[in-house]
């Protein structure tokens, strides 16, 4: 999938992945779409309710191993 | 004239009517608000530091209004420097005791150590926290300091007890800025409009 912007959040832990998101997403622009790896097993289910409170689109989220794979498009 | 002549029938009308438009009213106007929480900190201690700053950023980041009261003990976690935060095993037996380093093996076990003996050895809570901070390192988990600085860019408001202060003979020198200082009259209204009140 094509990205904008990347986030490294590997060997954070809650809620470092989420606030890193935030910045990076409010530095983005509309519709661009951000990549983020985790290896928080908690992330998964916090990005999709991150996704639902702020409304910015989960696009897709994809579990490698021990580490985990998000996309998610600016609103 | 097309006027309802009925009192009865127009009641009726009204009440279908409001049946029909109000469900989706209340999404509109829930929707169109902003979540807000309020957190009372009234703890000094790191691993009672978390909380509030770990529920206070996330909030933030999911675009709430967050206010947090520091009041009591609670106003160590804003003085200018929290690397002196301490965490006390002592009466406290949920508290895990394990070492943050060497073979899996030793790292597995908890170290059972009694209370008269915790509180008879010198220096045992600065070496529970030094080893309690060696862990959060290892887990990849936020500093306090990290955590309050994310809470503030994300404009946590953050008000400080002022009565606390005097109580403590603390001055505003000892704190971080951007602070408020009021009382529970200007906490109250604020957690009364939250839709979350959390006591910590």
């Amino acid at each position: 999938m094509n990205f904008d912007k990347e986030l490294d959040a590997k060997g954070l832990n809650c809620p470092l992945p989420i606030l890193r998101a935030k910045k990076a997403l409010a530095e983005m622009a509309s519709g661009q779409v951000l990549r983020i790896m985790a290896t928080d097993p908690g992330s998964v289910k916090d990005f999709a309710a991150f996704a639902k409170q702020t409304g910015n689109e989960l696009l897709s989220t994809a579990e490698h191993g021990k580490e985990f794979e998000f996309y998610i498009k600016r609103k | 004239m097309n006027m309802p002549t009925d009192q009865a029938a127009l009641d009726a009308l009204i009440r279908q009517r409001i049946d029909e438009i109000l469900p989706q009213k209340l999404e509109e106007l829930r929707a169109a608000k902003t979540a807000s929480l309020a957190i009372i900190a009234t703890k000094g201690t790191l691993d009672w530091a978390y909380p509030p700053f770990i529920l206070g950023s996330t909030a933030a980041a999911l675009g709430w209004d967050v206010s947090i009261f520091f009041t009591f003990y609670g106003l160590n976690l804003l003085k200018k420097d929290v690397s002196d935060l301490k965490v006390s095993p002592l009466g406290n037996p949920g508290m895990p005791m394990k070492m943050p380093f060497g073979p899996d093996w030793f790292k597995g076990i908890n170290w059972n150590i009694p209370n008269i003996l915790q509180a008879g050895i010198p220096g045992f809570e600065s070496v529970a926290t030094l080893l309690m901070k060696q862990t959060i390192r290892n887990n990849g988990v936020a500093s306090i300091e990290e955590l309050r600085a994310l809470s503030r860019e994300a404009d946590v408001k953050m008000i400080a007890c002022q009565m606390t202060v005097d109580l403590f003979g603390f001055s505003h020198d000892d704190f971080i800025d951007g602070l408020d200082y009021a009382g529970a009259a200007t906490f109250l209204p604020v957690a009364q409009q939250s839709d979350v009140c959390l006591f910590m």
